[in-house]
């Protein structure tokens, strides 16, 4: 008989080699996965928080059909043909064009993200398990752990978010399968629910109280007022680490067909459009009633204990994706360690993150500023991948000259991270629209440093070593 | 087995959606609403996995 340790080593996912054709997966898994990751706890927060912000309803309701669209465009035409092309994750492409020393500074900085956001995610679930215990809610403008019931809540679901990551992709996709239908009616059964407390008696009010009570053009003390352009930009790149950023090679790998990707519309169009849409509704009413503006007590205010338990689940698929490929980044930092010990650990960190509501308060900022610090490796291997190719340059260059630390890579990052704050900090450019110049900066700093080393490499450097075949 | 598994998983998701549109309609109140989610989410949970289970052995 196995140990538990022994059958936990003996999980493979193949985490460092291409996906073999055997373990490629069908449309459904993508559609089910994608629904349950982007029908999710932080949905609870985001349309919240378009509230807080001010947005009008014409601007929310357009920037969010144009800014998904272009969200779904970018995993179906950036990420999901060099997902299947390669079938690898991320972390073992990125090694061949950065070499393992550049590696290890980004996946520590990639694992760090993937653990703010899944603690995120734990901190929303903890406002829904705390109701039944009578739990403080932190409020808005809330930083620090507010109470013990608090830290503990948060200990008891990071753990069990935790042991659910370690057992592994499969069952991480079964479980967002079953929920996700489920979790997108609970949305729109507790917004409907509390239209008429609203002022909604029939479809026809809709669109009045809509302007008049909802999303009515106006902020919050302290809060950035949102238009058009800021949901756009934000909807697009509030997954931007996952598209542009390539992060979802990792699950994308699996797909038979490239054409896949366009599965991300199901999360986008059902998430982060009915979802916000909805959980705007019930906050709205949150702020008409005075109550309290956590996730969970919104959820319940519409839904009642259905509410809350679809606030759990829907935290729960998010978190756990995002602990996964954590630990896969994780992994390549510490290549002798198994999978599972890793994921454990960085499981822990994630729960002590979670401790702090600063984190989900301020959840637009932070999803933001994730993306943004992800997105340049995105580009290179875009450019690797497509450009060098017409420019005549050899792609996994760091692999085929066995070096250590491929610096136009790096250069491509640091610089553009660096142009990035000082579009922010000079011209006052809002950090929801940072990636796009972002992006084009990385991917012609990277093409251009390819040049460079490659063609000095032909004049200077030693023999090479191997021969790619 | 299965055909009932799906009509009962469906159930579970109709008894999810409709009271809330019930109560929009006025048709309801919010207690027998959240009542009848909380029902309608315990059928789904318990049926759907198992419609999948039997989906995976029928499986070639």
């Amino acid at each position: 008989m196995p140990t538990i340790t022994e059958r936990l080593d003996a999980i493979n996912e193949y985490d460092r080699e291409p996906v073999p054709d055997s373990a490629l997966r069908g449309a459904g898994a993508f559609a089910g996965l994608y629904a349950g990751e982007h029908v999710a706890g932080t949905e609870f927060v985001i349309g919240p928080l378009f509230v807080a912000h001010g947005v009008a309803a014409g601007d929310l309701f357009l920037g969010l059909l144009v800014g998904n669209l272009l969200a779904v465009l970018s995993w179906a035409l950036i990420c999901a043909p060099i997902a299947t092309h390669t079938r690898l994750n991320l972390y073992w492409k990125l090694r061949k064009l950065t070499g393992p020393r550049l590696l290890l500074l980004y996946n520590i900085v990639n694992a760090l993200m993937f653990c703010f956001l899944a603690g995120a995610m734990i901190s929303v679930a903890a406002t829904a398990v705390g109701i039944p215990f009578n739990m403080a809610m932190p409020g808005l403008d809330d930083r620090y752990p507010t109470t013990v019931g608090w830290v503990l809540t948060v200990i008891v679901v990071g753990a069990v978010v935790t042991t659910v990551a370690i057992l592994g992709f499969e069952k991480i996709a079964r479980i967002s399968k079953i929920s996700s239908p489920w979790m997108l009616l609970v949305f729109v059964a507790a917004a409907l629910a509390v239209l008429p407390q609203l002022g909604v008696t029939s479809p026809g009010d809709f669109w009045r109280v809509a302007n008049e009570k909802i999303w009515v053009g106006e902020p919050l003390a302290g809060r950035v007022h949102f238009t058009f352009w800021h949901v756009t930009f934000f909807a697009w790149f509030c997954n931007m680490a996952m598209h542009l950023g390539m992060a979802d090679m990792t699950i994308l790998r699996f797909a038979r067909k490239w054409q896949y990707g366009f599965l991300s519309a199901c999360g986008m169009y059902l998430g982060h459009y009915v979802a916000w849409i909805a959980s705007g509704i019930l906050v709205a009413l949150a702020l008409q009633q005075g109550g309290e503006v956590a996730p969970g007590p919104i959820a319940y205010l519409g839904a009642g204990i259905a509410g809350l338990f679809a606030v759990v689940i829907a935290s729960w698929t998010t978190a756990n994706p995002t602990i996964y490929r954590a630990g896969l980044a994780m992994q390549t930092v510490t290549p002798d360690w198994k999978r599972w010990k890793v994921t454990a650990g960085v499981g822990a960190l994630t729960t002590v993150v979670a401790l702090f509501p600063a984190l989900m308060m301020r959840l637009l900022d932070f999803v933001a500023l994730y993306g943004l610090l992800l997105m340049p490796m995105g580009a290179v291997i875009f450019a690797d991948f497509w450009l060098l190719p017409r420019l005549k340059l050899r792609q996994d260059y760091a692999e085929w000259r066995r070096l250590l630390f491929a610096w136009p890579a790096a250069a491509a990052w640091l610089v553009t991270l660096a142009a990035c704050l000082l579009l922010n900090l000079v011209w006052g450019v809002q950090i929801f629209f940072l990636g796009l110049p972002g992006w084009f900066i990385a991917t012609a700093l990277y093409v251009t440093l390819s040049y460079v080393q490659q063609r000095s490499g032909r004049r200077t450097a030693e023999p090479l070593v191997l021969e790619r075949v | 087995m299965k055909p009932l598994l799906i009509v009962l998983s469906l159930a579970g998701l109709l008894l999810t959606v409709v009271p809330g549109l019930l109560v929009f309609l006025g048709r309801l109140t919010w207690a027998q609403h959240t009542s009848a989610m909380l029902v309608g989410t315990v059928l789904w949970f318990v049926c759907a996995p198992l419609v999948l289970k039997a989906d995976r052995s029928s499986a070639p």
